[in-house]
């Protein structure tokens, strides 16, 4: 897998209450780990909607896979995995196996019927991330680490080239956390699988990502984890002690 | 009298009839409705029906044929709410609040000029299964299975937008489109179950069996299941039960449907360890 996958110029995205994100141009090649980081209100989740089509964009022009992002339709390649399901319905009534199955539509033409091989799909999906026996089980039911897991094999089951995380950890205890990274590092690594991460955990993301890009409605700075501990503007923006803390967190 | 006997009576076997299928469909739309938090939409499009029974008596229009009226008025209505959630940055609720008002208020402002009508649109507001004419239950039966074939056609498409409405549209599913369809269907059950428990309790058909399931199932396909099980059941009893006792069988059903509520969730809490609160 080679080229570029993602590619945003001179995004921008401005509501009546203001703007969210202005003048964001960077580009993800196949095979990086891309750590989106920033404060919070910086545009990280507004970032990846628009990429995806699910906002509008109000300056400039973001692709996917080389398509205009509001012409994209090859959405087998993409997994996606968003921050709302935080707040998922608690008494939604299915289970681990019919969610994941979700997941296979985007490879399915009208009607988009499941085949029994669909099925074998999931419980391969399931198996690999370690949650097979928990296929019969409502979603609603499960502790924040297996949800997480069962939505992340959503995100997975259609073998995605780009698999796209907003804030996947948010609801994570600190140990669950530290596995559900080594978990998404490790696709990365063996499928080759492009990854864009939103999160809050800027020294741990540097751990794994082979690439930070910080945000702050505009983006600050975007290169290797390494340049970001040594870039003198973060060092200026977060101050020595925070910067030498959050570069050296183990 | 004997249940053999009851069932001999054409009326009663026409209310049956027609007041399973439609309950099935109730139901099974039921539970999309109530993930969607769309409960409330039921409700206000009764309340449209309302106003297309009174244009369709205003023009002498009867039975069988003031559906013919009501049809294309509430679907216009439904993709009404849905427009203006979009367009004017509304709630769905508030949407539904206003298309609802609207309904009534022609409803009223017909009925109170023609006068003349007002026992007949009384009998809309709380139904009469057990008056329902051959034509309507042959309207019902096709009704039921263009909605039950656009279910089947949409079904994971409908599952997908009910679960989460961002990651079906990167899934490729076509949200508004989805979701037009799925209040289409709905004003296409609503203005066939006018009948069956009249436009002031249809959205108890639409709610009450999808929360009982939601109490039990453990899957969504059982989810499925079981809230169409408990509208058939609901119906069928509701209908013997007033026949007996000579009481409403809109409210029967309504009350039957209610009592499975309770029991599903003492079910569930009995099912359930640890669920005492």
């Amino acid at each position: 897998m080679s080229g570029e996958v993602v590619r945003a110029e001179q995004l921008g995205c401005c509501y009546r209450e203001g703007c969210v994100l202005e003048d964001v141009s960077f580009s993800v090649n196949a095979g990086d780990y891309v750590g989106i980081v920033g404060p919070n209100g910086s545009g990280k989740s507004t970032l990846v909607q628009a990429l995806l089509g699910l906002v509008a964009i109000s300056s400039g022009s973001a692709r996917l896979f080389g398509s205009r992002c509001g012409g994209f339709s090859e959405w087998g390649r993409v997994g996606y995995l968003p921050q709302s399901l935080h707040l998922m319905n608690p008494i939604f009534p299915a289970t681990v196996a019919e969610t994941v199955a979700l997941g296979l539509l985007s490879l399915k033409k009208f009607p988009r019927r499941l085949s029994r091989q669909d099925w074998e799909t999931v419980d391969a999906t399931l198996d690999n991330l370690g949650i097979y026996d928990i296929r019969a089980k409502l979603i609603g039911e499960l502790s924040g680490g297996q949800q997480q897991r069962a939505l992340l094999a959503r995100a997975l089951v259609n073998d995605p080239e780009l698999l796209i995380l907003d804030e996947p950890t948010a609801a994570l205890d600190p140990e669950t956390r530290e596995r559900f990274y080594h978990m998404i590092a490790d696709i990365n690594r063996t499928r080759g699988v492009t990854v864009l991460l939103v999160t809050h955990d800027t020294g741990v993301i540097g751990q794994h990502a082979s690439k930070m890009l910080y945000l702050d409605k505009r983006m600050l700075f975007y290169g290797s984890f390494d340049d970001f501990c040594h870039s003198p503007e973060m060092s200026a923006l977060f101050g020595e002690h925070s910067q030498h803390l959050m570069c050296h967190r183990h | 009298m004997d249940i053999l006997e009851i069932l001999s009576y054409g009326f009663i076997q026409r209310a049956l009839l027609a007041g399973v299928l439609i309950a099935v469909l109730c139901s099974v739309l039921g539970v999309f409705l109530v993930l969607r938090r769309l409960s409330l939409i039921g409700d206000g499009l009764a309340h449209v029906t309302f106003g297309s029974t009174a244009i369709a008596l205003a023009f002498k229009i009867y039975s069988a044929a003031s559906l013919l009226v009501s049809l294309p008025v509430v679907l216009l209505a439904s993709l009404g709410i849905l427009r203006l959630t979009e367009k004017a940055r509304l709630s769905g609720d508030a949407a539904i609040g206003i298309v609802s008002a609207t309904g009534i208020a022609v409803g009223i402002i017909l009925a109170s000029v023609g006068g003349g009508y007002n026992v007949d649109l009384l009998s809309y507001l709380f139904g009469n299964i057990l008056s329902i004419t051959r034509e309507e239950v042959l309207i019902a039966a096709g009704l039921f299975c263009v909605v039950m074939l656009l279910l089947g056609l949409f079904f994971n498409d409908l599952l997908a937008i009910s679960f989460n409405e961002e990651l079906a549209r990167v899934s490729g599913v076509r949200t508004r489109l989805i979701n037009s369809v799925l209040v289409m269907l709905t004003a296409l059950s609503v203005v066939l179950a006018m009948k069956l428990v009249g436009i002031m309790l249809i959205s108890s058909l639409l709610i009450l069996p999808a929360v009982s399931a939601l109490q039990l199932a453990r899957s969504f396909k059982a989810c499925i299941g079981l809230a169409a099980l408990q509208g058939c059941c609901s119906v069928v009893a509701g209908i013997f039960v007033s026949f007996m006792t000579n009481l409403p069988t809109s409210a029967m059903i309504v009350l039957i449907n209610l009592l499975f509520f309770g029991c599903a969730c003492g079910a569930r809490r009995l099912i359930t360890p640890g669920n005492s609160n």
